[in-house]
């Protein structure tokens, strides 16, 4: 399902001394089975762009379509249960927001409110334990007696059991240890080729938006300030620190490199030993490895 | 009697049918050190801090401070030795300008006003946020919210600093702000610090590095020491630098190194030894 900003202006109390644009004049497009990263700093943004998706915010100006879905400045919407049917949003610390007595239960909470049958429930919530690889026989267990980590896969799999097209991840694995950063973002990528989502991260990791993201979005005071693929981003390396922003640490060492020996090695998300292998050919004796 | 934060023998089980969250810990904190203690999730890291300035008692086996040990009795002389800032920015304030919420702390141990004062303002320039004094705390960015918890925790000028994963909810640009404050302050100071973390940038600045694994210390000694074991470290689920892991890449192609870098820097200098056998 394609997302389209159009012109969108966010303001937060208009009219009273606590006023605050969020969003000034923001155009976006993100094709259908996408992956687009959304970089910023806090107060950049981000958070009220990705509450536009499921019309938790309103445009104070401009229009947001998701799909077939418009959502306008000053107009009511309706069918918003269709629209928020399709958008899963994962918010910082989901587990936050667990309540049930079981896992099940929790799991079964959401597509129960959208009146999906009971067969069918038992059935994606089968579905969406298997995509967050936890294993069935915790469906039973009280939420409450898991690790973070198994608490945060259960707020997943609510969202996923909602069989959602659009997937919107703000900051999925602040607080987890590296492994399971690791394990969660591999399997956010799986789940957005298998079910071909589209997919929306927000993020703080330049490594993470390199690694998984097709389109990289950089905002700089509630405005769009660079998009592109992420290599292309990354290498207008003078205008993110202009917004003191990092670049990843690969790219920033083999800028270091080029400066320190005049040697340019081009990254294209080679992996690492490739690398290693082209610095100790490029820098070391050449009749070595010649 | 030495002046050190002391774990002999710890063991500690939050229910009494539970398994044990830490076995056995044996490890000291020096005067002055900063300390990193790393693990994964569930290795006991936070139980450790909490041991430390008594939000938490041992089960078996003995905390001190300083020669003190930390029990229900002395837990109020322990924590103005020993100050902590925790993760969450959000849930550590109590007073509605930012003055208020550093003075609180002092207020609890009966700190005469006119020092109170004295110190407020010293604490906030410790941490750059002199021109910060009757702001809300809540209004403030992640980043200077923590300096704000920090300088609360200077006010009482603990020994011991605690740190738990505090910069883990900020972005890059708040950690950095974090880094520099505490580093600075350090300095300044005989005031040790005990960082619990992930974030590599923290370990690899630390003078000494704690590893946990289940509960228990699986290794103890200098960053450099410690990224060494890349491949078992990977295997309890911790990280290692960029660099460290370019290294051992390069290691395959035959390439020896003085020192193990650590950092850009130390990268760059190995690399002119390559560079100039040319």
């Amino acid at each position: 399902m394609e997302l389209t900003f159009n012109e969108v202006t966010y303001t937060y109390s208009p009219g009273t001394p606590f006023e605050f644009r969020a969003l000034e004049n923001l155009s976006l497009h993100v094709p259908s089975g996408s992956y687009t990263a959304i970089i910023g700093h806090t107060g950049s943004g981000k958070s009220t762009l990705i509450q536009h998706i499921n019309a938790l915010l309103q445009p104070t100006s401009g229009s947001v379509k998701v799909g077939d879905f418009v959502i306008e400045a000053g107009r009511k919407n309706k069918n918003l249960r269709s629209l928020r049917e399709k958008t899963g949003i994962v918010f910082q610390y989901p587990e936050h927001q667990l309540f049930e007595e079981t896992v099940e239960k929790d799991i079964a909470f959401g597509p129960k409110n959208f009146g999906v049958d009971e067969e069918e429930i038992r059935e994606r919530v089968n579905k969406a334990l298997e995509a967050v690889q936890l294993p069935e026989d915790m469906k039973e267990k009280s939420p409450f007696d898991l690790s973070g980590g198994q608490m945060r896969r259960v707020a997943i799999a609510g969202v996923l059991a909602m069989k959602p097209k659009v997937l919107v991840l703000d900051e999925p694995t602040a607080g987890l240890d590296p492994r399971g950063q690791k394990e969660m973002m591999d399997m956010f990528y799986s789940l957005h080729e298998s079910e071909e989502l589209t997919t929306v991260l927000v993020t703080h990791s330049m490594e993470d938006a390199l690694t998984y993201a097709d389109e990289v979005v950089i905002l700089n005071e509630g405005r769009k300030y660079m998009q592109g693929a992420p290599l292309d981003v990354f290498k207008r390396k003078e205008e993110l620190r202009q917004v003191q922003l990092d670049i990843p640490e690969v790219l920033e060492f083999l800028e270091k490199i080029e400066k320190e020996f005049g040697v340019s090695i081009e990254y294209n998300k080679q992996p690492l030993a490739e690398l290693a292998k082209e610095l100790t050919s490029r820098l070391g004796r050449r009749d070595d490895y010649e | 009697m030495k002046d050190r934060i002391e774990f002999e023998g710890v063991t500690f089980r939050y229910q009494e049918d539970a398994p044990p969250v830490l076995k056995d810990v044996d490890f000291f904190i020096e005067k002055g050190e900063w300390v990193a203690i790393i693990g994964h999730n569930g290795s006991g890291k936070s139980t450790i801090a909490k041991l430390m300035n008594g939000l938490l008692f041992a089960e078996n086996g003995k905390v001190s401070v300083d020669g003190m040990s930390v029990n229900p009795e002395s837990v109020w002389e322990i924590r103005k030795k020993v100050g902590m800032v925790f993760q969450n920015p959000d849930n550590q304030f109590v007073g509605t300008t930012v003055r208020d919420d550093i003075a609180f702390g002092m207020e609890n141990q009966g700190v005469p006003r006119e020092e109170m004062v004295e110190k407020v303002a010293g604490s906030l320039r410790d941490v750059q946020m002199e021109t910060y004094e009757n702001h809300e705390p809540h209004r403030l960015s992640g980043g200077q919210k923590q300096r704000v918890a920090i300088a609360g925790v200077l006010a009482i000028a603990p020994d011991y600093m605690l740190l738990d994963e505090a910069t883990a909810m900020l972005d890059p640009k708040g950690r950095q702000e974090i880094l520099k404050t505490v580093r600075d302050v350090q300095e300044k100071s005989n005031m040790s610090l005990v960082t619990i973390t992930h974030d590599l940038r923290e370990i690899v600045a630390a003078d000494r590095v704690i590893v946990m694994n289940k509960g228990e210390v699986w290794f103890e000694g200098t960053p450099r020491e410690v990224f060494a074991h890349k491949d078992s470290l990977s295997f309890i689920g911790l990280d290692v630098p960029f660099v460290a892991k370019l290294t051992e890449e390069m290691k395959q192609y035959g390439v020896s190194f003085r020192k193990e870098p650590l950092n850009h820097e130390e990268m760059v200098e190995e690399l002119w030894n390559l560079h100039s056998t040319k």
